[in-house]
């Protein structure tokens, strides 16, 4: 099944919203039911395309947020405010409304339990939904290869998936949390930007040769890949999407 | 760094699009500068058309531009590609 | 036609008179980034702007020169081939005329060179008699990096790949040389009032 997802050309299809929810006061995520869905991994993406009566189009990439379940896929989404295509997903959009997308897509920016570990994520902001990808189909193969997540956020109001990524730690996953802007009152764990110092203390040492997955805004992952590069991490063990100047 | 830049994952669709295989996972080779490395790990950029950059030299691998059903795509600075069908 | 999303209408302006939009074009009140290359950051102190190829002796500005030039106010619409055009935008900048002013040649094209390598190419014509300007300001600013600065070329009558960012030099020449984009799949000439965006067209 793996194999058929790689091949093909892609076509456009239509999927219908079957579920919004909140996840933060900015971020939804959206359940589509995609008829045919052949199955996708963690990491991969979907292209989303919107067209106005006159035939304007827009089109965007949005990370699969779910693991896999049949037809289901779920796509977490930051509403810009100054966004042409993330309100109307996130403001717009009612069950039964029907969007065109096509996907999955890619094959770099993946991870499958066989793969081995140590594993290491390091999210920015939205640059948790691929991750969280991860991390859900982790879980949901029993897998307990020995995975840590380094997740920055604003506040912590801005933590996307926070009770679940609390009630999946264990068993291998350990998660810790910066947050940037404002931190709640009693707050023990880190309050800055990541920096090569928090990265040598949460993530593993070179000589686990674990794998990285970095995604977030362009000018963070640049600074998480340079920073592990700088602690001695090998290029070719860090994987990296970027999500351009916002992030979303 | 430009804050714009994308990886190579970021053009995926496109690149399935035009050579019905998954692309990302290609291994291309720089002309420029040897250095060799998955098309998911290409600098993109978005300019009139789509431009894919060596990580290593900046060296332009590729230029694309698509019109609707016509893809036009120069590989000068790609070596050689290294492609999993 | 493909799909039409319920109640999904982008982020365009639509109180615009058509006669002032070319076909296939949709205004926009941003001023979206597009670029082949990274932004370069060139020293002021280093650039330098000329003119070569054939005519009998180079030109050649340094910064300080460069500003000393006679510069005007220019009001233009902009047209991208990625289909925004961006209204009444407002730029600083020298004549093409006032750079080309007492050469003698008989280039009948015109190359432009950018920092990072980018290429575009032009007939000779579409430069001079009031048609384009290198540029220093945008919006009353000295020209940000990622939008072209330090000096970019303004040539509002043609899609806007024709304006290179970031220019360097302008090399006039008697042979047609097709550009960084002309060579893939972009037109030759670029008229957005008669929609010239890909070869053939």
């Amino acid at each position: 099944m793996a194999r058929t997802a790689l091949l093909g050309r892609l076509t456009w299809q239509l999927a219908e919203l079957v579920d919004i929810m909140a996840e933060t006061p900015r971020v939804k995520t959206i359940l589509l039911d995609v008829r045919g869905w052949p199955g996708h991994r963690a990491g991969q993406h979907v292209d989303v395309r919107l067209t106005a009566e006159d035939g304007y189009q827009a089109e965007r990439s949005y990370s699969i947020a779910s693991a896999p379940d049949g037809t289901r896929v779920a796509l977490t989404i930051q509403k810009l405010e100054d966004g042409e295509v993330s309100p109307y997903l996130t403001d717009e959009l009612r069950p039964g409304d029907k969007i065109e997308l096509r996907g999955p897509i890619g094959g770099y920016f993946v991870w499958e339990p066989s793969r081995g570990g140590p594993l290491m994520l390091v999210a920015g902001g939205s640059g948790i939904v691929p991750l969280m990808a991860i991390i859900r189909t982790r879980a949901a193969a029993g897998d307990d290869t020995e995975t840590r997540l380094l997740y920055s956020s604003r506040t912590q109001d801005d933590v996307i998936y926070r009770g679940e990524l609390e009630q999946l730690s264990g068993n291998g996953l350990t998660v810790v949390h910066t947050l940037t802007d404002s931190q709640p009152p009693g707050w023990t764990s880190y309050a800055r930007r990541v920096d090569a110092e928090m990265l040598a203390e949460v993530g593993p040492r070179p000589a686990e040769q674990p794998s990285f997955y970095a995604c977030g805004p362009t000018p963070f992952v640049e600074a998480v890949a340079e920073a592990l590069v700088q602690l001695g991490h090998e290029t070719r063990a860090i994987k990296t999407e970027r999500f351009g100047p916002t992030g979303g | 760094m430009d804050e714009l830049m994308l990886d190579g994952n970021a053009v995926a669709g496109l690149l399935q699009e035009v050579f019905a295989v998954e692309m990302t996972t290609a291994i291309g080779t720089c002309g420029r500068c040897g250095t060799a490395g998955p098309v998911g790990a290409v600098h993109v950029y978005r300019g009139a058309g789509i431009v894919l950059r060596c990580p290593h030299c900046g060296n332009a691998l590729a230029k694309i531009v698509k019109r609707d059903s016509q893809v036009w795509i120069d590989f000068t600075g790609t070596r050689t590609l290294e492609v999993s069908v | 036609m493909s799909f039409v999303s319920r109640g999904f209408r982008g982020r365009r302006r639509t109180d615009i008179s058509p006669a002032r939009v070319p076909p296939g074009q949709y205004v926009t009140a941003d001023f979206p980034v597009l670029s082949a290359g990274p932004t370069p950051h060139p020293s002021l102190e280093l650039w330098d702007f000329s003119i070569v190829g054939e005519l009998e002796e180079p030109r050649r500005w340094n910064w300080e020169e460069f500003r000393a030039l006679p510069s005007e106010e220019i009001i233009r619409d902009i047209h991208c081939v990625t289909k925004w055009s961006k209204l009444d935008t407002v730029w600083q900048g020298v004549s093409v005329d006032a750079l080309l002013e007492g050469i003698e040649t008989s280039a009948e094209y015109v190359t432009q060179y950018s920092d990072g390598g980018y290429t575009t190419n032009l007939p000779l014509e579409d430069i001079t008699g009031g048609k384009a300007w290198v540029v220093f300001a945008y919006g009353g600013q000295p020209l940000q990096p990622e939008h072209g600065g330090p000096a970019r070329m303004l040539v509002p009558h043609l899609y806007f790949w024709k304006s290179a960012k970031w220019l360097r030099s302008l090399r006039l020449q008697s042979t047609d040389e097709p550009g960084f984009w002309e060579t893939n799949g972009y037109h030759n000439y670029g008229d957005p009032w008669h929609e010239q965006r890909y070869s053939g067209d």
